[in-house]
Protein backbone atom coordinates (compact mmCIF):
# COMPACT_ATOMS: atom_id res chain seq x y z
CA UNK A 1 0.00 0.00 0.00
CA UNK A 2 1.50 3.34 -1.00
CA UNK A 3 1.55 6.51 1.02
CA UNK A 4 -1.72 8.28 1.87
CA UNK A 5 -2.51 11.54 0.10
CA UNK A 6 -3.78 14.80 1.53
CA UNK A 7 -6.84 15.28 -0.65
CA UNK A 8 -8.05 18.49 0.96
CA UNK A 9 -7.92 20.53 4.15
CA UNK A 10 -9.88 23.22 5.92
CA UNK A 11 -9.11 25.53 8.81
CA UNK A 12 -11.37 28.04 10.57
CA UNK A 13 -10.16 31.48 11.44
CA UNK A 14 -8.23 30.98 14.69
CA UNK A 15 -8.96 33.50 17.41
CA UNK A 16 -11.47 34.54 20.01
CA UNK A 17 -14.87 33.12 19.13
CA UNK A 18 -16.24 32.48 22.62
CA UNK A 19 -19.81 32.20 21.38
CA UNK A 20 -19.07 29.53 18.78
CA UNK A 21 -19.69 25.93 19.83
CA UNK A 22 -17.07 23.27 19.17
CA UNK A 23 -19.44 21.45 16.87
CA UNK A 24 -19.93 24.56 14.72
CA UNK A 25 -16.19 25.25 14.57
CA UNK A 26 -15.49 21.70 13.46
CA UNK A 27 -18.36 21.71 10.96
CA UNK A 28 -16.84 24.72 9.21
CA UNK A 29 -13.37 23.17 8.96
CA UNK A 30 -14.62 19.68 8.11
CA UNK A 31 -16.97 20.79 5.35
CA UNK A 32 -14.27 23.00 3.88
CA UNK A 33 -11.90 20.02 3.84
CA UNK A 34 -14.49 17.75 2.21
CA UNK A 35 -15.29 20.39 -0.41
CA UNK A 36 -11.61 20.98 -1.13
CA UNK A 37 -10.97 17.25 -1.52
CA UNK A 38 -13.82 16.45 -3.86
CA UNK A 39 -14.52 13.31 -1.81
CA UNK A 40 -18.15 12.32 -1.30
CA UNK A 41 -19.12 12.17 2.39
CA UNK A 42 -20.50 8.63 1.93
CA UNK A 43 -17.00 7.44 0.97
CA UNK A 44 -15.56 8.43 4.36
CA UNK A 45 -14.61 5.29 6.31
CA UNK A 46 -13.78 6.95 9.63
CA UNK A 47 -13.31 10.23 11.48
CA UNK A 48 -10.32 10.57 13.80
CA UNK A 49 -10.78 13.70 15.85
CA UNK A 50 -8.56 15.48 18.36
CA UNK A 51 -9.83 17.41 21.36
CA UNK A 52 -8.25 18.04 24.74
CA UNK A 53 -10.46 20.00 27.13
CA UNK A 54 -14.01 19.58 25.86
CA UNK A 55 -15.29 18.32 29.21
CA UNK A 56 -13.93 21.37 31.02
CA UNK A 57 -14.68 24.03 28.42
CA UNK A 58 -17.98 22.81 27.00
CA UNK A 59 -19.11 20.08 29.41
CA UNK A 60 -19.01 17.82 26.38
CA UNK A 61 -17.45 14.39 26.26
CA UNK A 62 -17.95 11.72 23.58
CA UNK A 63 -17.24 14.18 20.82
CA UNK A 64 -16.40 11.72 18.01
CA UNK A 65 -19.92 10.95 16.81
CA UNK A 66 -21.02 14.52 17.51
CA UNK A 67 -18.39 15.82 15.11
CA UNK A 68 -19.06 13.19 12.42
CA UNK A 69 -22.70 14.26 12.49
CA UNK A 70 -21.65 17.92 12.31
CA UNK A 71 -19.91 17.32 8.97
CA UNK A 72 -22.61 15.05 7.56
CA UNK A 73 -20.57 11.87 7.78
CA UNK A 74 -22.09 8.54 8.83
CA UNK A 75 -18.96 6.62 9.84
CA UNK A 76 -17.25 5.37 13.00
CA UNK A 77 -15.76 8.35 14.80
CA UNK A 78 -13.21 8.33 17.61
CA UNK A 79 -11.78 11.11 19.69
CA UNK A 80 -8.04 11.14 20.35
CA UNK A 81 -6.58 12.81 23.43
CA UNK A 82 -2.84 13.36 23.78
CA UNK A 83 -2.99 16.90 25.20
CA UNK A 84 -1.72 19.35 22.56
CA UNK A 85 -0.69 16.42 20.31
CA UNK A 86 -4.25 15.05 20.10
CA UNK A 87 -4.70 15.81 16.41
CA UNK A 88 -1.22 14.54 15.55
CA UNK A 89 -2.15 11.23 17.16
CA UNK A 90 -5.36 11.20 15.11
CA UNK A 91 -3.36 11.74 11.90
CA UNK A 92 -0.98 8.93 12.80
CA UNK A 93 -3.81 6.45 13.26
CA UNK A 94 -5.37 7.49 9.97
CA UNK A 95 -2.08 7.10 8.10
CA UNK A 96 -1.58 3.61 9.49
CA UNK A 97 -5.14 2.51 8.69
CA UNK A 98 -4.89 3.83 5.14
CA UNK A 99 -1.58 2.04 4.62
CA UNK A 100 -2.85 -1.19 6.12
CA UNK A 101 -5.83 -1.27 3.80
CA UNK A 102 -8.27 -0.84 6.70
CA UNK A 103 -9.69 2.31 5.11
CA UNK A 104 -9.64 4.24 1.84
CA UNK A 105 -10.78 7.64 3.13
CA UNK A 106 -10.33 9.04 6.65
CA UNK A 107 -11.22 12.53 7.82
CA UNK A 108 -8.75 13.76 10.45
CA UNK A 109 -9.23 16.90 12.44
CA UNK A 110 -9.70 18.56 15.75
CA UNK A 111 -11.37 21.44 17.49
CA UNK A 112 -11.03 23.34 20.72
CA UNK A 113 -13.22 25.97 22.33
CA UNK A 114 -11.21 27.77 25.01
CA UNK A 115 -11.85 31.49 25.31
CA UNK A 116 -15.46 31.05 26.52
CA UNK A 117 -14.17 30.06 29.98
CA UNK A 118 -11.71 32.95 30.38
CA UNK A 119 -7.93 33.03 30.80
CA UNK A 120 -7.78 31.78 34.40
CA UNK A 121 -9.99 28.74 33.79
CA UNK A 122 -8.25 27.98 30.49
CA UNK A 123 -4.85 28.15 32.25
CA UNK A 124 -6.25 25.72 34.82
CA UNK A 125 -7.60 23.40 32.12
CA UNK A 126 -4.31 23.38 30.20
CA UNK A 127 -2.42 22.52 33.39
CA UNK A 128 -4.15 19.14 33.63
CA UNK A 129 -1.83 17.88 30.88
CA UNK A 130 0.87 17.94 33.58
CA UNK A 131 1.17 15.53 36.55
CA UNK A 132 -1.61 16.65 38.86
CA UNK A 133 -0.13 15.29 42.09
CA UNK A 134 3.50 16.24 41.69
CA UNK A 135 3.43 19.25 39.35
CA UNK A 136 0.08 21.06 39.35
CA UNK A 137 -0.11 20.93 43.15
CA UNK A 138 3.33 22.56 43.27
CA UNK A 139 1.97 25.49 41.29
CA UNK A 140 3.11 24.40 37.84
CA UNK A 141 1.23 26.08 35.01
CA UNK A 142 1.94 25.40 31.36
CA UNK A 143 3.95 28.57 30.86
CA UNK A 144 5.63 27.69 34.16
CA UNK A 145 6.64 24.25 32.90
CA UNK A 146 8.21 25.66 29.74
CA UNK A 147 9.84 28.39 31.82
CA UNK A 148 11.54 25.65 33.87
CA UNK A 149 12.77 24.08 30.61
CA UNK A 150 13.91 27.46 29.25
CA UNK A 151 15.96 28.29 32.34
CA UNK A 152 17.52 24.84 32.25
CA UNK A 153 18.37 25.34 28.55
CA UNK A 154 20.02 28.72 29.22
CA UNK A 155 21.96 27.14 32.10
CA UNK A 156 23.24 24.21 30.06
CA UNK A 157 23.68 25.66 26.58
CA UNK A 158 23.52 29.45 26.88
CA UNK A 159 21.20 31.74 24.96
CA UNK A 160 19.04 34.56 26.23
CA UNK A 161 15.58 36.07 26.31
CA UNK A 162 16.67 38.10 23.30
CA UNK A 163 17.18 34.91 21.28
CA UNK A 164 13.67 33.79 22.25
CA UNK A 165 12.32 37.21 21.27
CA UNK A 166 13.69 36.71 17.74
CA UNK A 167 11.53 33.58 17.45
CA UNK A 168 8.42 35.54 18.42
CA UNK A 169 9.29 38.36 16.01
CA UNK A 170 9.80 35.86 13.17
CA UNK A 171 6.56 33.98 13.76
CA UNK A 172 4.54 37.19 14.07
CA UNK A 173 6.00 38.36 10.76
CA UNK A 174 5.18 35.06 9.08
CA UNK A 175 1.53 35.34 10.19
CA UNK A 176 1.00 38.78 8.63
CA UNK A 177 -0.38 37.23 5.42
CA UNK A 178 -2.13 34.26 7.08
CA UNK A 179 -5.78 35.25 7.26
CA UNK A 180 -6.50 32.27 9.53
CA UNK A 181 -4.05 33.61 12.14
CA UNK A 182 -5.22 34.91 15.50
CA UNK A 183 -2.53 37.60 15.68
CA UNK A 184 -1.53 39.57 12.60
CA UNK A 185 0.67 42.15 14.20
CA UNK A 186 4.33 42.86 13.61
CA UNK A 187 6.40 43.12 16.79
CA UNK A 188 10.00 44.03 17.60
CA UNK A 189 12.57 42.30 19.79
CA UNK A 190 12.17 45.19 22.24
CA UNK A 191 8.38 44.68 22.38
CA UNK A 192 8.91 41.04 23.27
CA UNK A 193 11.56 41.66 25.90
CA UNK A 194 9.65 44.48 27.55
CA UNK A 195 6.31 42.61 27.64
CA UNK A 196 4.94 41.54 31.03
CA UNK A 197 6.40 38.36 32.52
CA UNK A 198 4.09 35.34 32.72
CA UNK A 199 6.51 32.87 34.24
CA UNK A 200 10.13 33.98 34.37
CA UNK A 201 12.10 33.87 32.12
CA UNK A 202 9.09 33.78 29.74
CA UNK A 203 6.98 36.83 28.93
CA UNK A 204 3.73 37.49 27.15
CA UNK A 205 5.28 37.31 23.68
CA UNK A 206 7.00 34.02 24.43
CA UNK A 207 3.58 32.42 24.82
CA UNK A 208 0.96 31.36 22.29
CA UNK A 209 -2.50 32.85 22.80
CA UNK A 210 -5.60 31.04 24.02
CA UNK A 211 -7.54 30.15 20.89
CA UNK A 212 -10.85 28.87 19.57
CA UNK A 213 -10.66 27.05 16.27
CA UNK A 214 -10.82 23.87 14.26
CA UNK A 215 -8.93 22.13 11.47
CA UNK A 216 -9.67 19.13 9.27
CA UNK A 217 -8.11 17.21 6.40
CA UNK A 218 -9.27 14.43 4.15
CA UNK A 219 -6.68 11.66 3.75
CA UNK A 220 -7.11 8.96 1.13
CA UNK A 221 -5.07 6.09 -0.24
CA UNK A 222 -3.03 6.95 -3.33
CA UNK A 223 -5.16 4.43 -5.24
CA UNK A 224 -8.42 6.10 -4.20
CA UNK A 225 -7.02 9.51 -5.20
CA UNK A 226 -5.95 8.17 -8.62
CA UNK A 227 -9.22 6.30 -9.24
CA UNK A 228 -11.29 9.38 -8.43
CA UNK A 229 -9.11 11.87 -10.26
CA UNK A 230 -8.34 13.85 -7.11
CA UNK A 231 -5.85 16.70 -7.19
CA UNK A 232 -3.76 15.44 -4.26
CA UNK A 233 -0.05 15.88 -4.99
CA UNK A 234 1.13 15.75 -1.36
CA UNK A 235 1.61 12.43 0.45
CA UNK A 236 2.22 11.63 4.09
CA UNK A 237 5.33 9.51 3.70
CA UNK A 238 6.46 9.14 7.29
CA UNK A 239 4.85 8.90 10.70
CA UNK A 240 6.44 8.66 14.14
CA UNK A 241 5.40 9.00 17.75
CA UNK A 242 7.41 9.12 20.94
CA UNK A 243 6.69 9.24 24.66
CA UNK A 244 8.44 10.30 27.86
CA UNK A 245 7.87 10.48 31.62
CA UNK A 246 4.88 12.74 32.24
CA UNK A 247 6.49 14.81 35.00
CA UNK A 248 9.54 16.96 34.28
CA UNK A 249 11.06 15.99 37.63
CA UNK A 250 11.37 12.38 36.45
CA UNK A 251 13.38 13.18 33.32
CA UNK A 252 17.17 13.03 33.25
CA UNK A 253 17.45 16.16 31.11
CA UNK A 254 15.21 19.24 31.30
CA UNK A 255 16.48 20.92 28.14
CA UNK A 256 15.94 18.07 25.72
CA UNK A 257 12.77 16.42 24.40
CA UNK A 258 13.58 12.75 23.74
CA UNK A 259 9.95 11.93 22.86
CA UNK A 260 10.38 14.18 19.83
CA UNK A 261 13.78 12.64 19.03
CA UNK A 262 12.12 9.22 18.91
CA UNK A 263 9.18 10.45 16.84
CA UNK A 264 11.49 12.17 14.36
CA UNK A 265 13.81 9.18 13.97
CA UNK A 266 10.85 6.91 13.32
CA UNK A 267 9.18 9.30 10.86
CA UNK A 268 12.40 9.94 8.90
CA UNK A 269 13.17 6.21 8.68
CA UNK A 270 9.59 5.53 7.63
CA UNK A 271 9.82 8.13 4.84
CA UNK A 272 13.38 7.24 3.86
CA UNK A 273 14.58 10.81 4.31
CA UNK A 274 16.82 12.60 6.77
CA UNK A 275 16.94 16.04 8.40
CA UNK A 276 19.11 17.34 5.53
CA UNK A 277 16.27 16.68 3.09
CA UNK A 278 13.77 18.87 4.95
CA UNK A 279 12.78 22.06 3.11
CA UNK A 280 10.19 23.43 5.54
CA UNK A 281 8.95 22.66 9.06
CA UNK A 282 5.89 23.46 11.14
CA UNK A 283 6.82 22.85 14.78
CA UNK A 284 4.99 23.05 18.09
CA UNK A 285 6.00 26.50 19.40
CA UNK A 286 3.46 26.80 22.21
CA UNK A 287 6.27 28.82 23.81
CA UNK A 288 9.30 30.25 22.02
CA UNK A 289 11.66 27.84 23.81
CA UNK A 290 9.57 24.95 22.46
CA UNK A 291 10.56 25.87 18.89
CA UNK A 292 14.22 25.61 19.91
CA UNK A 293 13.73 22.19 21.52
CA UNK A 294 11.73 21.03 18.48
CA UNK A 295 14.24 21.95 15.78
CA UNK A 296 17.00 20.28 17.81
CA UNK A 297 14.98 17.08 18.28
CA UNK A 298 14.13 17.06 14.58
CA UNK A 299 17.87 16.96 13.89
CA UNK A 300 17.71 20.27 12.04
CA UNK A 301 20.13 21.75 14.60
CA UNK A 302 22.70 20.33 17.00
CA UNK A 303 21.91 20.47 20.74
CA UNK A 304 22.51 23.96 22.02
CA UNK A 305 22.55 25.49 18.53
CA UNK A 306 18.82 25.85 17.88
CA UNK A 307 18.58 28.87 20.15
CA UNK A 308 20.52 30.97 17.62
CA UNK A 309 18.56 29.93 14.50
CA UNK A 310 16.01 32.73 14.50
CA UNK A 311 18.51 35.33 15.73
CA UNK A 312 20.69 34.47 12.72
CA UNK A 313 17.75 34.63 10.31
CA UNK A 314 18.14 31.00 9.30
CA UNK A 315 14.56 29.94 10.08
CA UNK A 316 12.65 32.95 8.80
CA UNK A 317 11.00 32.98 5.38
CA UNK A 318 14.18 34.29 3.78
CA UNK A 319 16.38 31.72 5.50
CA UNK A 320 17.62 28.32 4.37
CA UNK A 321 15.10 26.41 6.47
CA UNK A 322 11.86 28.31 7.11
CA UNK A 323 10.19 27.22 10.34
CA UNK A 324 6.54 27.99 11.10
CA UNK A 325 5.61 29.86 7.94
CA UNK A 326 2.01 29.83 9.23
CA UNK A 327 3.07 32.00 12.16
CA UNK A 328 3.26 28.94 14.36
CA UNK A 329 1.18 28.42 17.46
CA UNK A 330 2.69 31.70 18.62
CA UNK A 331 0.86 33.93 16.13
CA UNK A 332 -1.50 31.64 14.25
CA UNK A 333 -2.98 30.51 17.57
CA UNK A 334 -3.28 27.18 19.36
CA UNK A 335 -6.75 25.62 19.56
CA UNK A 336 -5.17 22.65 21.32
CA UNK A 337 -7.00 19.69 19.81
CA UNK A 338 -6.88 21.15 16.29
CA UNK A 339 -3.21 22.13 16.14
CA UNK A 340 -1.74 18.89 14.75
CA UNK A 341 -4.03 18.94 11.73
CA UNK A 342 -3.60 22.69 11.22
CA UNK A 343 0.15 22.00 10.98
CA UNK A 344 -0.42 19.16 8.51
CA UNK A 345 -2.63 21.43 6.40
CA UNK A 346 -0.01 24.19 6.42
CA UNK A 347 2.79 21.88 5.28
CA UNK A 348 0.57 20.43 2.52
CA UNK A 349 -0.41 23.92 1.33
CA UNK A 350 3.21 25.14 1.37
CA UNK A 351 4.33 22.12 -0.66
CA UNK A 352 1.49 22.37 -3.21
CA UNK A 353 2.12 26.10 -3.57
CA UNK A 354 -1.25 27.32 -2.32
CA UNK A 355 -0.11 28.77 1.04
CA UNK A 356 0.46 32.55 1.11
CA UNK A 357 4.03 31.92 2.33
CA UNK A 358 4.72 29.11 -0.18
CA UNK A 359 7.04 31.48 -2.06
CA UNK A 360 9.57 30.98 0.76
CA UNK A 361 10.29 27.47 -0.58
CA UNK A 362 9.29 27.50 -4.27
CA UNK A 363 11.13 24.24 -4.96
CA UNK A 364 10.31 22.58 -1.65
CA UNK A 365 9.40 18.90 -1.80
CA UNK A 366 9.82 17.68 1.79
CA UNK A 367 8.15 19.12 4.89
CA UNK A 368 7.75 18.00 8.50
CA UNK A 369 5.05 18.64 11.08
CA UNK A 370 6.01 18.30 14.77
CA UNK A 371 3.13 18.21 17.26
CA UNK A 372 3.93 17.99 20.99
CA UNK A 373 1.69 17.26 23.95
CA UNK A 374 2.20 18.50 27.50
CA UNK A 375 5.86 19.19 28.20
CA UNK A 376 6.61 16.94 25.24
CA UNK A 377 5.66 13.67 26.96
CA UNK A 378 3.79 12.89 23.72
CA UNK A 379 5.05 13.87 20.28
CA UNK A 380 4.07 13.01 16.74
CA UNK A 381 6.17 13.82 13.69
CA UNK A 382 4.88 13.50 10.16
CA UNK A 383 6.88 13.79 6.93
CA UNK A 384 5.03 15.12 3.88
CA UNK A 385 6.38 14.94 0.34
CA UNK A 386 5.29 16.06 -3.08
CA UNK A 387 4.38 13.01 -5.20
CA UNK A 388 2.91 14.01 -8.52
CA UNK B 1 -20.31 17.78 52.19
CA UNK B 2 -18.43 14.60 51.60
CA UNK B 3 -14.83 14.77 52.74
CA UNK B 4 -12.59 14.33 49.67
CA UNK B 5 -10.84 10.96 49.58
CA UNK B 6 -7.07 11.10 50.11
CA UNK B 7 -4.84 10.42 47.14
CA UNK B 8 -3.39 7.17 48.48
CA UNK B 9 0.39 6.98 48.53
CA UNK B 10 0.79 10.64 47.53
CA UNK B 11 -0.90 11.87 50.71
CA UNK B 12 0.97 9.24 52.72
CA UNK B 13 4.20 10.61 51.24
CA UNK B 14 3.23 14.15 52.27
CA UNK B 15 2.44 12.81 55.78
CA UNK B 16 5.92 11.30 55.88
CA UNK B 17 7.56 14.57 54.76
CA UNK B 18 5.58 16.39 57.46
CA UNK B 19 6.82 13.90 60.06
CA UNK B 20 10.38 14.50 58.86
CA UNK B 21 10.48 10.91 57.60
CA UNK B 22 10.56 11.65 53.87
CA UNK B 23 11.30 8.77 51.55
CA UNK B 24 11.51 7.80 47.91
CA UNK B 25 11.06 4.50 46.13
CA UNK B 26 14.13 2.77 44.71
CA UNK B 27 14.40 -0.21 42.37
CA UNK B 28 17.02 -2.96 42.43
CA UNK B 29 19.07 -0.99 39.90
CA UNK B 30 19.10 2.21 41.92
CA UNK B 31 16.52 4.23 39.96
CA UNK B 32 14.58 6.56 42.26
CA UNK B 33 10.95 7.66 42.02
CA UNK B 34 8.16 9.18 44.09
CA UNK B 35 5.18 7.02 45.07
CA UNK B 36 2.98 5.34 44.01
CA UNK B 37 5.10 3.04 41.82
CA UNK B 38 4.67 -0.70 41.28
CA UNK B 39 7.31 -0.96 38.61
CA UNK B 40 10.42 1.04 37.70
CA UNK B 41 9.57 2.81 34.43
CA UNK B 42 13.28 2.90 33.61
CA UNK B 43 14.24 -0.78 33.90
CA UNK B 44 11.04 -2.68 34.64
CA UNK B 45 12.22 -3.89 38.05
CA UNK B 46 9.37 -4.66 40.47
CA UNK B 47 11.66 -4.94 43.48
CA UNK B 48 10.94 -1.53 44.91
CA UNK B 49 11.90 -0.44 48.41
CA UNK B 50 11.34 2.76 50.37
CA UNK B 51 14.57 4.61 51.11
CA UNK B 52 15.11 7.75 53.19
CA UNK B 53 14.94 10.96 51.15
CA UNK B 54 18.26 12.82 51.38
CA UNK B 55 18.10 15.77 53.76
CA UNK B 56 18.71 18.44 51.12
CA UNK B 57 18.57 19.00 47.39
CA UNK B 58 19.86 21.49 44.84
CA UNK B 59 17.64 23.69 42.70
CA UNK B 60 18.17 22.68 39.07
CA UNK B 61 15.61 25.05 37.57
CA UNK B 62 13.02 27.56 38.79
CA UNK B 63 10.41 30.04 37.60
CA UNK B 64 8.59 32.92 39.23
CA UNK B 65 4.99 32.47 38.14
CA UNK B 66 2.88 35.61 37.90
CA UNK B 67 -0.06 34.33 35.83
CA UNK B 68 -1.51 31.60 38.04
CA UNK B 69 -4.45 29.22 37.94
CA UNK B 70 -7.42 30.07 40.18
CA UNK B 71 -6.07 27.57 42.76
CA UNK B 72 -2.92 29.70 43.16
CA UNK B 73 -4.41 33.16 42.58
CA UNK B 74 -3.49 34.55 46.01
CA UNK B 75 -0.12 32.79 46.02
CA UNK B 76 1.09 34.62 42.90
CA UNK B 77 3.75 35.67 42.32
CA UNK B 78 5.35 32.49 43.61
CA UNK B 79 8.38 30.40 42.73
CA UNK B 80 8.08 26.82 41.49
CA UNK B 81 11.32 24.86 41.28
CA UNK B 82 12.67 21.39 40.64
CA UNK B 83 15.25 20.28 43.20
CA UNK B 84 17.63 17.38 42.66
CA UNK B 85 17.86 15.23 45.80
CA UNK B 86 20.25 12.75 44.19
CA UNK B 87 18.27 9.58 43.55
CA UNK B 88 15.08 11.60 42.86
CA UNK B 89 14.07 15.09 41.90
CA UNK B 90 11.08 16.84 43.46
CA UNK B 91 8.92 19.79 42.34
CA UNK B 92 7.93 22.34 44.97
CA UNK B 93 7.22 25.93 45.94
CA UNK B 94 10.27 27.90 47.06
CA UNK B 95 9.64 29.92 50.22
CA UNK B 96 11.75 31.82 52.70
CA UNK B 97 13.70 33.66 50.02
CA UNK B 98 12.88 36.64 47.83
CA UNK B 99 11.83 35.40 44.34
CA UNK B 100 14.51 37.61 42.80
CA UNK B 101 17.14 35.90 44.96
CA UNK B 102 16.39 32.28 44.01
CA UNK B 103 19.46 30.82 42.34
CA UNK B 104 20.39 27.76 40.34
CA UNK B 105 22.29 25.34 42.54
CA UNK B 106 20.87 26.73 45.79
CA UNK B 107 20.62 24.09 48.53
CA UNK B 108 17.12 23.54 49.93
CA UNK B 109 15.31 21.31 52.37
CA UNK B 110 11.80 19.99 51.79
CA UNK B 111 8.72 20.39 53.98
CA UNK B 112 4.94 20.53 53.64
CA UNK B 113 3.29 23.94 53.57
CA UNK B 114 -0.10 25.35 52.66
CA UNK B 115 -1.28 27.07 49.50
CA UNK B 116 -2.31 30.59 50.41
CA UNK B 117 -5.31 30.48 48.09
CA UNK B 118 -6.93 27.20 49.08
CA UNK B 119 -5.16 26.05 52.25
CA UNK B 120 -4.35 22.74 50.52
CA UNK B 121 -1.07 21.05 51.32
CA UNK B 122 1.88 21.67 49.03
CA UNK B 123 5.54 20.63 48.80
CA UNK B 124 7.68 23.55 49.95
CA UNK B 125 11.43 24.10 49.63
CA UNK B 126 13.35 26.35 52.01
CA UNK B 127 16.99 27.40 51.80
CA UNK B 128 19.36 25.33 53.92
Amino acid sequence: MSDPRVAGAGVTAFGKHPERTGRDLFAEAGLEALDASGVAPEDVDALYYGNFMGELAEHQGHQGPLMAEAIGVDAPATRFEAACASAGAAVRSAVRDLRNGEAEVVVVGGAERMTNIGTAAATDALAIAADDLYEVRAGMTFPGAYALMARSYFDQYGGSREDLAHIAVKNHEHALVNDHAQIQKEITVEDAIEAPTIASPLGLYDSCPITDGAAAAVLTTAEYAADHGLDAPVAVTGTGQGGDNLALQDRPHLAQTPAADKAAEEAYADAGVGPDDVDVAEVHDCFTIAEVLAIESLGLYERGEGIHAATNGETDRHGDLPVNLSGGLKAKGHPVGATGVAQLATVAWVLDGSHPRADAVPDGTVGVAHNAGGTVASTTVHVLEVRE
Amino acid sequence: MTEPAPDGEYDEWLDAIEADEGYYVECANGHGWLPPRRVCPECGSRELTAEPLPDSGEIVTHSTITVATPQFEDDAPYVTAIADFGPVSVTGLVRGVDPEEVEMGAVVGVEVGERETTGDRAVVFRPR
